[in-house]
Order: structure tokens, then C-alpha cells, then sequence
């Protein structure tokens, strides 16, 4: 962005991106579903951190939310069902200079890309990933999620449910090398604003689960916690996400957590009386594959003709 | 653009004379001149039989002799000892001229005990004659029992007149170690050295060589233990040879199939190997994880075979061409990212080392049973490119073609080889290394304006892609159907021209290619067709039935997707066509099958249906690389030749 230094020298870049520049086409989401504020929010943070959307990628899977990239008027990759992810690592592997995004919904990662989510994780490859959580399947017409609440109706489970769902906060939090793990709600735009630019600064695999409802399948979930302002908990830490007393404020809950704290957020993440939003995990020194993918780049054709010439030499007759 | 397929095989025909005695100064002892033999080292599992054939394989090699090498490797990697099915071990064929297939049966074997034999003999591996340098120790063993079964052997292996010479290989390395079951394979070596009068100085070469990674103490203990061997050899048997060098000006390299696949992936300059462990594939990755690093490249090991092939998707899709390897299985697992690479048109090397299947099947044995799933294995219309290599040469060089294709067309690419490349050494010329094999540089420039991400050339159904960090190309790709802008479309006329474009790029690349060259007469009884890691064995079966007076001649495929043109030109002037193979067929003659429920070898099927020939076919799943004499079996048998 245009700016004044200390010199006061006029800081400029060669183009000034606008939020038009991010976005494409009409988003074909059902009206009030939370994919749309995901996407605002999406697309504010390009904006305000001025990326160059030559310059990055949105990878997703399959699934309503998976659409996402569609909307967006960056480089995309609407891929396979659950594979998000490995499309993401591969594609960030000798690719430091893109930057990369994952969307992907509670089927796409916590069912079918289940294996995939938890390599991921320790991975820990730099990117941004929000998880869409809206406890149904809405493409395919209701069929029941793994992240589904015990007791759910739907189209494969009629008279309800009968195996408690997975909290993906936990299972992320138990997966080795976890290093960004936060939480946001779609009725809460500014929060989750906050959320997704903490997580987009973080350096690592930065997962963000979304809860948002589905105004068609799933119009109850979250009501309690849209309206009820006790249930929800603000996580406050000098190191957790900073959002704003305007933010802060439209919680009447608060505790402190410390980030750095494990087993705490562990802790946190299976109390299921209470909703936690924020930051509840962050290592800042989780080793990064994708420092290790990006570190013999720039190599000559003569220095790779030499290498292979020498490989020939061991095998020479 | 045009892709010539240089006949790879220069027939030797030069004889050399053989089985005459020359006495050798140096050695002091009579020595026969052969032509060639076959040397064949069974042992159990851990035992090191391998890596002595190996050894052997690239001591005679680097003297200047053809040779093959055939690993026979049980599925488990220590199944129990001394048993017959869990035989592990390692067949060389070694020659003056050069060599282009395991051959028929064994000249001589080096057994470390007597039930290991069996298993190969189950296999009719062996002959009248055959030489059996057999462990002694078991003669002596404290069980009565194997006392028992190893006189009982000795006698069954007399009646079957194989020359048997017990040899005290256990007290011999313990004179120098504790331990025998850790180097006497290099004990054996040092007596095959002096059996087939090889050099001792190029030997303890290859021993620093395979041991580098191992202490100082370890590699002197296994020289010393080559010494003995030889000085063994020396003094207590009275058969030598000398299989004389051929006669080369070019500078040449001895290596694996796979060895030569990892080499072909540094020289394509691709930068990413994704992976999983998979047998026979697993080794041209670890061979590549030793160098790639070195050449501005990794090997990813990803968590599945679907991560894999999706992690080099997401790498070539970002413009870093990548490269997977794996087997049958594997190629499974595949199958949907494998369509996904073909609707969103993004380049893609995919190699598959062929095994027995289906399903686990045979995970260590040879079998050409993947061609139809690689020709047809995801549901819809999926065009696209699939190679055989048939020697190792091939293997290396075609990987380099393989990523020029899959960027050229923008399709994944599929490289068949099988566990008999895989794992079987043979010397090749050393290539020039040229500049244009290596990728280039990623295009980071501008995208054209108004130039469509999928803006099909009408006649030929190529486009040009846009790269992540091109300005102006942003695009989503998507496995959904989809019009020029990439954008979802469902529309009849649009699914239909997107279907139209993918195929019509292969008839294209088709026009390119050249027919197929014909080994031997161009009208005849008989013509042999044939793809993949036989190409030896077929030419030299052609060759002794046509020296029989048999007017057979024979092709081989390097491209099976699009097909080589020509191919029914070539077989309107011969009587009868058939495909030899390594993959299930039923047998004609079975009162059971009719023509119209016989199951028909693969590559049988693919040109039948081309063709509308009616092409026979012989195979079979042995797990065994195909021998000539097998072949001039099925040869004389289809044109009812009495035999």
C-alpha cells in the first residue's frame, strides 16, 4: 500500500490492489449461509495485506465450501474429495514465493480427508487453513458429519445419530507438530476477520475451524451460541489474537489462555459445557516442511549436468 | 515435432570361439574360453546372495561383458530357513556379446544349502550337467534331521545329473570371522572371481563401493574374506573360464532399472519425486532421495499413494513437473487423481513398475498386468499417453521424454516398466548429456491477455496453461466439467467440445510418432508383437526359430497410448499375428472357452480392438521373466511345428 516513511520517502508499490481485484462472479451459496462472510473476510485480508493475486492460491476439495476458489480472482484448485491438502503441500513445496490458502468443509477434512488432515498438520507446512464446519453434508442433501452432534436427523440417520462427533480443535491439538490451532463462528465477522489475519501471519499450517450454520440443513446450530453471549468464551493472552475492544466486547465471557500452553488447549478443547473462540494453540518453532522443500532451489542446468555426470561416473564401466 | 524411436538393439553376430583350452600365465591354470554362462546364487533371505550376484554382475560388466541379472526375492523378508519357497537369491547371465535376457537354464549354481535348490528347480531352472556348488556344513549339522535331508538331497540332485561339488564355504570364513553368516557372500564372491577368472582388483573396487557407508574394519574383513574365497577356488577346483570382452570403442555404465529411472528423473530436471514405499518401485526413490537433494530436487514420501499422486499434482500444477512412482497397488489408489490430472490438463509423470496382480498379487515377481488399467483404469473418457521401456536404457531415457511430453500435451504421462527392469542390471552406453533434457525455468511473465486457460487449438486440441505467479492467468482448475474459462459448466455443447479437445491432442501426437521397425523379414508365417521388458527374450527366440527356417519376425511397442502407427499395414503381410506377454490369458485350446469368453493377453485385447485383427496371444503369470526357449516353444506351437 501507498505509505510515508520515517524518511519520509513515499513508500509505493507498483499496484495498488483493490478488494474488486480479489473477488469473481456472484458466490452461488444459499443465501445466509456462512461461506459467504468467510469469503468477505477472505478477501478483505488480501486486501489489506496488499497480496498480489497472481500470486496466491486457493486450494480446496469438495463440498459446498469447496467452491470457494471459484470466487475468488486468484490462482485456484477445485480438486478431489478430502485431498485438499496434499494438492496444498505439494503445491507450496518449491513454491515459497505463492502464497497458499486451504478451504475445505467437515466432510472434505475431518471425514474422507481425515488421513490427509493429520499428515498435514505435522507438516506443518506455511499456509492458512480454515476448516468450514457447518455438522452436515449440504452438496450431496443431508447425509449426517462426523462432526455431526450425537442425536443428529438427517437423510443416513433418521432416528438420529448414534456415535458422538469429532471436535476437530481436539483432534488437532493431538496431532504431533500442531503449531496454529484457532477457533471462530460465522456470526461473528470481526472476530473472525482477526482470527484469519492472526493465522495468515502465523508461519506455519494455520487451522482455523469456522463454525457456521447451514440455513437450509443445519438452521438451529449455533443458535444457542449466536444468542446466548454467556455460552461463548473469549480466550485472552498478550499472545493470543488481538482483537479490538469493539471485538472484545461483544463477549460477555472472557478467560485467560496462554498460547504456549498445550495442554491447557487441550484442556479447553473437550470442556464441552463451553465454546472457546481465539487462539488456543501456537508454536512459532514447529519445524516446517516447507522450509525444508524449499531449500536446494535455484539450481543451474550446469550445476545439475555435473551432478548427473558424477551419478554416471560411479556406474562407468 | 517428432519422436524417433532409434532401434536400440544392434544384433552381434561376430562368433567368437569357444570352448577351447588356453592356458593363462597369470592363473596357472587351464582355462576354458566360453561364450556365456548363467550363474545362479540361492540362499535364505538375509544371506547376501543378491548383492554377491550384483557384485558379480558389475565386476564382469566393468571387464567389458555383456550381462542380465534377475533378482529372485521371496515376499518376506526373513521367511524361514533352509525352506524351499522362501528361496531368495540372484540369476546373472553373463556373456561375450551382449546380453538381453535371463536366458534359459543355469550353467552353474552356488547354493548355501540343499532345500534352497528346490524351489528353482519347481521353476525348471536347472539342466543335465548343471554345476551345484553346494554348502557343505550341513553335511555335519548337530540335527539329525537336516543330516538326514541334506544326504537325501545330494543323492536326488546325482540322479538329476547335476555336477554337485560340496564346498566347505562355513569353516572356510570361520577362519577369518566370527560370524560366517555375515560375509560369506563375499567369500563366494572371491570364489566365483576365480572360477570365471575375474579381476580381484576390480572386485575389491566394488566391494568399497557397495560398503561405503560401513567402517573401515568392515570393508577390509569382507576384502579378506574375497581373498579366501578366490584362494579356495584356486586350489581345490579344477574348472576356470574366461568369458571373453566385447569389443567396444563407446564408454559404457552398468545399472538397474530403477537406478536408471532415478537417473532419468535428475536428467528430466524435475524437481519433485512423490512417493510411498511400494515393491519393486521403492528403490528408484531411495536412490533418488541419495541424489536429487544434490540437484536442486526432493523426494517427498507422502502418507498414502493418494497423498502422493496428489502432492505431485499440486506441484506440477504450481509449474514444478513432478514425477510418482509406484506399482499395481498403487496405481489403484491412483485412479482418481489420475483422471483429475487428465479433465484439468495438468502435466504429470506417473511411473509404474510392474508386478503379479491383481489386487497384492505377486509383490517381488515380473508381470506386464497393468497395461489395460493404465489404457482404461478411471471411469470416463480418459485420452493420454502411456510408454513401455523396454531395456534399462529405455528406462532412463524415457522418463527424460516423459516430461517433455506431459508439458508439451499438458497430460500426465505413464512410463510402464516391471520388477525384471527393476531389479536386472545391463550395461548401456553412457548418453551425452544434453542441456534441453533438464526442465527450464518456470514462465513467470505476464499471461497473454484474452488468452483463455483452456484456449483449445481446434485442429490439434493443444492449449497453453497458465502457471501460478503469471500475472493476468489467474484460473481455477477443477475435476467438474468445465469451459475455456475453467468456469463450471454443465452445458451439453461445452462438455462435448472439452471431451473432443482432450482426445483430439493424442491424435496429434499420434502423427508424430514412427512405425514401428520390423525385426527380421517384413511377410511371413508369423509376427511376433511384443512390449516392454521381453524385447531380449523375444529377439533372441526370433532369432533361433528363424535360423530354424521359421519365417517369424517380430515388433516391439515403446508407445501403447496412442498406439505407433502402421501397425495394420505390417500385419496384413503376415499369416499370423501374436502378442507375447507376461499377464493372464486363457489357453485357446480348453474345451471351456469360446473366442468370444476367451481371455486375451492385454496387449492381445487393445489390438484386436485397433486392428480388427484376429490376434492370438501367449502368456502366462509364472512371476518368471519370459525365457527365449519358452517363446520358440509358443512360436513352433501356433504355426504346428512338431517339436
Amino acid at each position: 500500500m501507498y505509505g510515508l516513511k520515517s524518511n519520509l520517502e513515499c513508500d509505493t508499490l507498483s499496484k495498488h490492489f483493490t478488494i474488486e481485484d480479489y473477488g469473481k462472479g456472484v458466490a452461488r451459496w444459499c443465501p445466509g449461509c456462512g461461506d459467504h462472510a468467510v469469503l468477505t473476510n477472505a478477501q478483505r485480508l488480501l486486501k489489506e495485506k496488499q497480496l498480489d493475486p497472481a500470486k496466491i492460491v486457493f486450494v480446496s476439495g469438495i463440498g459446498c465450501s469447496s467452491r470457494f476458489p471459484f470466487y475468488m480472482d486468484t490462482y485456484g484448485f477445485h480438486g478431489l474429495h478430502g485431498r485438499a491438502f496434499p494438492v496444498a503441500c505439494g503445491v507450496k513445496f518449491r513454491r515459497p514465493d505463492l502464497d497458499v490458502f486451504v478451504i475445505t468443509g467437515d466432510g472434505d477434512c475431518c471425514s474422507i480427508g481425515a488421513g490427509a488432515w493429520v499428515h498435514a498438520i505435522r507438516y506443518n507446512m506455511n499456509m492458512t487453513v480454515l476448516l468450514l464446519n457447518n455438522e452436515i453434508y449440504g452438496l450431496t442433501k443431508k447425509q449426517t458429519s462426523p462432526t455431526s452432534r450425537l442425536g443428529t436427523v438427517s437423510n443416513t440417520t433418521p432416528e438420529g445419530s448414534i456415535l458422538p462427533p469429532i471436535n476437530p480443535i481436539e483432534t488437532t491439538l493431538g496431532v504431533s507438530n500442531a503449531s496454529f490451532v484457532a477457533q471462530t463462528a460465522d456470526w461473528n465477522p470481526e472476530h473472525m476477520y482477526q482470527t484469519i489475519k492472526a493465522g495468515f501471519e502465523h508461519k506455519g499450517f494455520s487451522f482455523i475451524h469456522v463454525i457456521q450454520r447451514c440455513p437450509v440443513f443445519q438452521m438451529n446450530l449455533g443458535k444457542e451460541m449466536a444468542t446466548n453471549k454467556d455460552a461463548m468464551y473469549l480466550l485472552n493472552h498478550k499472545d493470543g489474537i488481538q482483537v479490538g475492544a469493539d471485538v472484545s466486547k461483544t463477549f460477555n465471557s472472557k478467560i485467560e489462555h496462554d498460547p504456549s500452553d498445550l495442554n491447557k488447549a487441550r484442556e479447553l478443547a473437550m470442556d464441552k459445557s463451553k465454546v472457546f473462540m481465539g487462539l488456543f494453540y501456537q508454536n512459532k518453532k514447529a519445524p516446517r516442511y516447507d522450509v525444508h522443500g524449499a531449500s536446494n532451489l535455484e539450481y543451474t542446468v550446469e550445476q545439475k549436468e555435473d551432478v548427473l555426470s558424477k551419478e554416471f561416473d560411479k556406474y562407468a564401466i | 515435432m517428432s519422436f524417433c524411436l532409434e532401434k536400440l538393439y544392434v544384433r552381434m553376430s561376430d562368433s567368437i570361439p569357444f570352448q577351447e583350452e588356453v592356458l593363462d600365465s597369470k592363473i596357472s591354470k587351464k582355462s576354458k574360453i566360453i561364450k556365456e554362462h548363467i550363474v545362479e546364487i540361492v540362499s535364505d533371505s538375509g544371506e547376501g546372495a543378491q548383492k554377491c550376484g550384483q557384485s558379480f554382475a558389475a565386476i564382469s560388466a566393468k571387464m567389458g561383458n555383456g550381462v542380465w541379472t534377475v533378482e529372485i526375492i521371496p515376499a518376506e523378508i526373513q521367511p524361514p530357513a533352509r525352506g524351499r519357497a522362501g528361496a531368495s537369491g540372484i540369476r546373472i547371465r553373463v556373456g561375450s556379446k551382449k546380453v538381453t535376457n535371463v536366458g534359459n537354464r543355469a550353467d552353474l549354481i552356488v547354493a548355501l544349502n540343499e532345500q534352497v535348490p528346490y524351489g528353482r528347480i519347481d521353476q525348471n531352472a536347472y539342466r543335465v550337467g548343471t554345476t551345484l556348488l553346494l554348502e557343505k556344513k550341513w553335511a555335519t549339522d548337530d540335527s539329525e534331521d537336516i543330516r538326514t535331508k541334506y544326504s537325501e538331497a545330494l543323492d536326488d540332485f546325482n540322479k538329476r545329473g547335476y555336477n554337485v561339488i560340496e564346498v566347505p564355504m562355513e569353516d572356510e570364513c570361520l577362519k577369518l570371522v566370527s560370524n560366517a553368516r555375515k560375509g560369506k557372500n563375499m567369500w563366494v564372491l572371491g570364489m566365483l572371481c576365480n572360477i570365471y577368472t575375474r579381476s580381484l582388483e576390480k572386485a575389491e573396487f566394488q566391494i568399497r563401493s557397495i560398503f561405503r557407508k560401513k567402517s573401515e574394519k568392515i570393508i577390509t574383513s569382507n576384502i579378506e574374506l574375497l581373498h579366501a574365497g578366490f584362494e579356495w577356488a584356486q586350489n581345490n577346483l579344477d574348472m576356470q573360464y574366461q568369458i571373453p570382452a566385447m569389443q567396444e570403442e563407446d564408454e559404457y555404465l552398468v545399472m538397474n532399472g530403477n537406478e536408471a529411472i532415478a537417473l532419468g528423473v535428475l536428467a528430466s530436471g524435475m524437481e519433485v519425486c512423490s512417493m510411498y514405499p511400494i515393491t519393486p518401485a521403492t528403490s528408484a526413490s531411495h536412490l533418488l532421495a541419495e541424489i536429487l537433494s544434490k540437484a536442486g530436487g526432493l523426494v517427498h514420501q507422502a502418507e498414502d499413494e493418494i497423498a502422493a499422486i496428489g502432492f505431485a499434482v499440486g506441484a506440477s500444477y504450481a509449474g514444478k513437473t513432478a514425477v510418482t512412482i509406484t506399482s499395481g497397488p498403487g496405481m489403484a489408489l491412483k485412479t482418481e487423481f489420475l483422471g483429475f490430472a487428465t479433465m484439468a490438463e495438468i502435466p504429470l509423470v506417473v511411473i509404474d513398475v510392474q508386478r503379479g496382480g491383481p489386487s497384492t498379487g505377486l509383490p517381488t515377481k515380473v508381470e506386464q498386468g497393468d497395461l489395460l488399467a493404465a489404457l482404461y483404469g478411471q471411469p470416463g473418457a480418459v485420452p493420454k499417453i502411456v510408454m513401455a521401456a523396454s531395456t534399462i536404457e529405455e528406462c532412463f531415457h524415457f522418463v527424460i521424454l516423459a516430461r517433455k511430453l506431459a508439458e508439451q500435451f499438458r497430460t500426465p504421462v505413464y512410463l510402464l516398466t516391471d520388477a525384471n527392469l527393476a531389479t536386472g542390471q545391463q550395461p548401456f552406453k553412457r548418453p551425452n548429456i544434453q542441456k534441453d533434457w533438464f526442465a527450464p525455468p518456470i514462465d513467470q511473465s505476464p499471461w497473454k491477455k484474452d488468452v483463455k486457460p483452456f484456449d483449445w487449438d481446434q485442429e490439434t486440441g493443444l492449449s497453453k496453461r497458465p502457471i501460478p505467479g503469471q500475472a493476468g492467468g489467474q484460473y481455477t482448475v477443477t475435476g467438474l466439467a468445465h469451459d475455456k474459462l475453467s468456469m463450471v459448466s454443465y452445458k451439453p455443447d461445452e462438455n462435448q467440445e472439452a471431451s473432443e479437445m482432450r482426445s483430439k491432442k493424442f491424435n496429434s501426437f499420434q502423427k508424430t510418432l514412427n512405425p514401428p521397425e520390423i525385426s527380421g523379414e517384413e511377410k511371413g508365417d508369423l509376427l511376433i508383437v511384443g512390449w516392454g521388458s521381453t524385447l531380449g527374450a523375444i529377439d533372441e527366440a526370433v532369432e533361433t526359430a528363424q535360423n530354424e527356417g521359421i519365417k517369424v519376425s517380430s515388433i516391439h511397442l515403446r508407445f501403447l497410448s496412442p498406439l505407433q502407427p502402421g501397425l495394420k499395414e505390417i500385419f496384413k503381410n503376415f499369416k499370423n499375428i501374436m502378442t507375447v506377454e507376461i499377464n493372464y490369458s486363457d489357453s485357446k485350446d480348453s474345451p471351456q472357452f469360446s473366442e468370444s469368453s476367451r481371455m486375451y493377453s492385454q496387449l492381445a485385447w487393445v489390438l484386436r480392438a485397433r486392428t480388427l485383427v484376429d490376434i492370438d496371444c501367449y502368456s502366462n503369470v509364472e512371476g518368471q521373466p519370459l525365457s527365449p526357449a519358452k517363446i520358440v516353444k509358443a512360436i513352433k506351437a501356433k504355426l504346428q511345428i512338431p517339436q
